[in-house]
């Protein structure tokens, strides 16, 4: 596969067979579409709040996910995706057309209108979705990672991380605690040089997000997050190590956010030339370089792939758009077992205080 | 609700059914899941029929929820080989196994993230702050992560947070405090603050076996206290969360309570009573959920409410508890609400300083006198 730049293309072995190769021009196929038609119903105001994208990224989603032992039955690997992650999340089983309810704060979306974005869960796909507050999505997959050990299973943890999130201080008690521990663990860091608007210049004094490991006592690896096959690869060791008992690894791709932190954003603090620079190193149009010059797919093929994909977010798009927002009354129950909600007084008749 | 009822901790259910069919049997573990170590002396004071204490009730409890049910699984600082520093899991390790009584690394965001984290694919694990003061570390993993799972659709988590509260015991301000209200504002968790040996160990299985995050604070100064000594019922049994218990029944007022002031309100009472003032006191047991139906038909036989806590002053339970019965019950009441809290200052170290920082028995009398002359 191609390193560097994306001007020469190198043929590395792979034991993945041809279908799965297509397999994985599928996924980074269908990520990027369907962010593209996120950011068409972000331009519309259909999408409530901030869209997130993880364009020039999605190799490192995909790839990292395609080594994993996808199941929808409760018994393969778990995943707490990041929010430029959706790649992951889809292989693992999200609905795009439940990506699109939730971005449009839909009422029948997996959390009916509640919670926004990626941040949805299926435990029996394995799916872990994030919250805002970066880093306890480590402790909390370190915590999955422990069940596996407690119920001797051979199951492994992934949690996905910006280079921002490295800062935190859950980061550190999450991994730690995993790396004492010894758990099944991997965690990814995906730096893509950004964390919203800072640099990681101004986000660790470190050498490298790899670097790290050492201080944790755990194997790190440092890769091509923009290869999706050397992302691949990589995360097949990392999972190897892990189901042998060899605890947990810090990966970190090295790759590069192509849009801002979210739509919003003008991206006027990127040096000029630098997007322009990380363009030519497109994980998708690298892969489907790779693919056509070392006679794994042909043009036919390529298309018809894109073809399929094209057909499966026009249907999701639709299914988004056609469902119903959220009865104004339906956020208020479930905060405990049994609960059915509670509603003032003022907004019930008769009006007296003594019922509320 | 359970006020009409519960004198005497009455209202203590016996066993639900167990979750595995497992009650405990006197001959040792039922599940095989053991490490190996014989059960110790020290957790059989139920079987012979001797009294335990609070701090015994709670090591009770918890190896009995061990023993029932295999995915109930305890981590925290220092609980294993060395037993915790109050020695609640003393000789747990040895047969439970370090996976199912953990030791972690200094964390208390991480372990309770982590937490979360079994809970979510089905154990029940059970935290331990090594004092509850450091809970406050957790605020973020608790309020954000763990409060708001349910709601968000994310899945339950059954899972409890359990340790050593209050003062008195010259702990300092970082091992002294009440922390409670810092999450009664928190939407979806529940607190758990017992005051005798009998509802620490029936709420701290109802806690286990609750589908919801719980926080359960024990009063480190009741943990050996003789005079909270008693005979557990030798069968396996729970109290429910969200009842409270009338502590003593009087007609001329009632003093709403929790906690170590439990025990000091019985204080004021039995001076009181010479005096022609009788006193009812109500043990909230359960802050969250809140037993509003026994606050407010205590109230109303009384129609006059004191309410008491060792928390400080400002944003304590007191004032939820009166904007209630000012809602529900205005029309009852013969005289102010009134409270008798702690000072809003940190917990100071000094015992001087401290004794006048807590409140006592004589705040309490002062404040039922006024009330009872109104």
């Amino acid at each position: 596969m191609a390193r560097g730049s994306g001007g020469t293309v190198e043929a590395v072995e792979t034991e993945l067979s041809r279908e799965q190769l297509h397999e994985i021009y599928y996924w980074l196929q269908l990520t990027r579409e369907v962010e593209q038609v996120l950011t068409h119903l972000y331009r519309q105001n259909k999408v409530i709040g901030g869209l997130y994208r993880s364009l020039g990224q999605e190799a490192g989603a995909v790839g990292t996910a395609f080594a994993l032992r996808r199941r929808s039955d409760g018994t393969g690997d778990v995943i707490s995706p990041a929010i430029r992650d959706l790649g992951a999340m889809l292989m693992m089983g999200a609905d795009a057309a439940d990506v699109m309810k939730q971005y449009m704060a839909k009422g029948d979306g997996p959390t009916g209108g509640r919670e926004t974005n990626v941040h949805f869960s299926d435990y029996r796909k394995g799916y872990v979705g994030l919250i805002s507050h970066l880093g306890v999505m480590v402790e909390v997959m370190t915590g999955v990672a422990m069940s596996f050990r407690l119920r001797k299973e051979d199951r492994v943890a992934v949690v996905y991380s910006g280079d921002g999130m490295t800062s935190t201080g859950a980061f550190h008690e999450g991994l730690n605690l995993a790396a004492v521990k010894k758990l099944p663990l991997i965690c990814v860091v995906e730096n893509n040089m950004y964390a919203y608007s800072t640099p990681i210049s101004r986000q660790t004094a470190a050498e490298s997000f790899v670097a790290k490991a050492d201080g944790y006592g755990i194997r790190g690896e440092r890769v091509d997050g923009n290869d999706v096959i050397a992302v691949y690869e990589a995360t097949k060791r990392a999972v190897e190590h892990a189901r042998d008992g060899g605890g947990p690894t810090l990966l970190e791709l090295m790759t590069y956010r192509m849009k801002g932190h979210a739509e919003h954003d003008g991206q006027k603090y990127v040096p000029a030339g630098e997007i322009e620079e990380w363009e030519a190193r497109d994980p998708v149009v690298r892969y489907e370089r790779w693919l056509l010059e070392g006679d794994h797919a042909t043009e036919a093929e390529l298309e018809a792939v894109r073809d399929r994909v094209a057909g499966e977010v026009d249907r999701a798009r639709e299914a988004a758009e056609a469902s119903p927002m959220p009865e104004p009354a339906a956020g208020i129950d479930d905060v405990y077992a049994g609960d059915t909600g509670w509603t003032p007084w003022t907004r019930r008749a008769p009006h007296d205080p003594h019922e509320a | 609700m359970s006020a009409k009822s519960a004198k005497g901790a009455k209202s203590a259910k016996s066993a639900k059914s167990a979750k595995k069919g497992g009650v405990v049997s006197a001959d040792g573990p039922v599940e095989a899941e053991a490490a190996g170590g014989a059960k110790p002396d020290h957790v059989r004071q139920t079987e012979r029929g001797e009294p335990v204490t609070v701090l015994e009730a709670i090591r009770e409890a918890l190896w009995e929820e061990l023993e029932r049910d295999p995915d109930v699984f305890i981590l925290g600082e220092d609980i294993g080989v060395y037993g915790g520093a109050f020695k609640v899991t003393d000789g747990f390790v040895g047969h439970f196994g370090e996976d199912r009584v953990m030791d972690t690394p200094i964390s208390e965001a991480g372990f309770t993230g982590a937490a979360a984290g079994a809970a979510h694919m089905g154990l029940r694990p059970v935290v331990e702050m090594q004092f509850m003061d450091f809970v406050s570390c957790a605020y973020e993993p608790l309020t954000n992560y763990i409060a708001t799972s349910r709601w968000r659709k994310a899945g339950p988590l059954p899972m409890v947070i359990r340790g050593p509260v209050g003062g008195g015991v010259r702990g300092g301000p970082f091992h002294s405090q009440n922390p409670e209200m810092a999450f009664f504002h928190t939407p979806g968790l529940k607190i758990v603050y017992p005051c005798t040996a009998r509802d620490a160990k029936g709420l701290l299985k109802a806690a286990i076996r609750d589908d919801d995050p719980v926080l359960y604070f024990e009063h480190k100064k009741m943990y050996r206290a003789p005079f909270l000594r008693e005979v557990l019922p030798a069968e396996d049994y729970v109290v429910p969360l969200g009842e409270a218990r009338l502590h003593r029944e009087g007609s001329d007022l009632t003093i709403v309570t929790y906690g170590m002031m439990v025990h000091e309100s019985q204080k004021a009472a039995d001076t009181l009573v010479e005096e022609g003032i009788e006193v009812e006191i109500l043990d909230l047991r359960t802050l969250m959920p809140l037993d509003e139906e026994a606050i407010l038909e205590s109230v109303r036989k009384t129609n006059r409410l004191l309410v008491v806590h060792e928390d400080t002053r400002t944003g304590g339970i007191a004032g939820e508890i009166a904007m209630r019965v000012s809602e529900k019950a205005f029309e009852w009441l013969d005289a102010p609400m009134l409270r008798v809290t702690a000072l809003d200052t940190p917990v100071p170290y000094s015992p001087p300083l401290e004794d006048y920082f807590l409140p006592n028995v004589e705040d309490i009398l002062v404040a039922a006198r006024y009330l009872a002359g109104y």
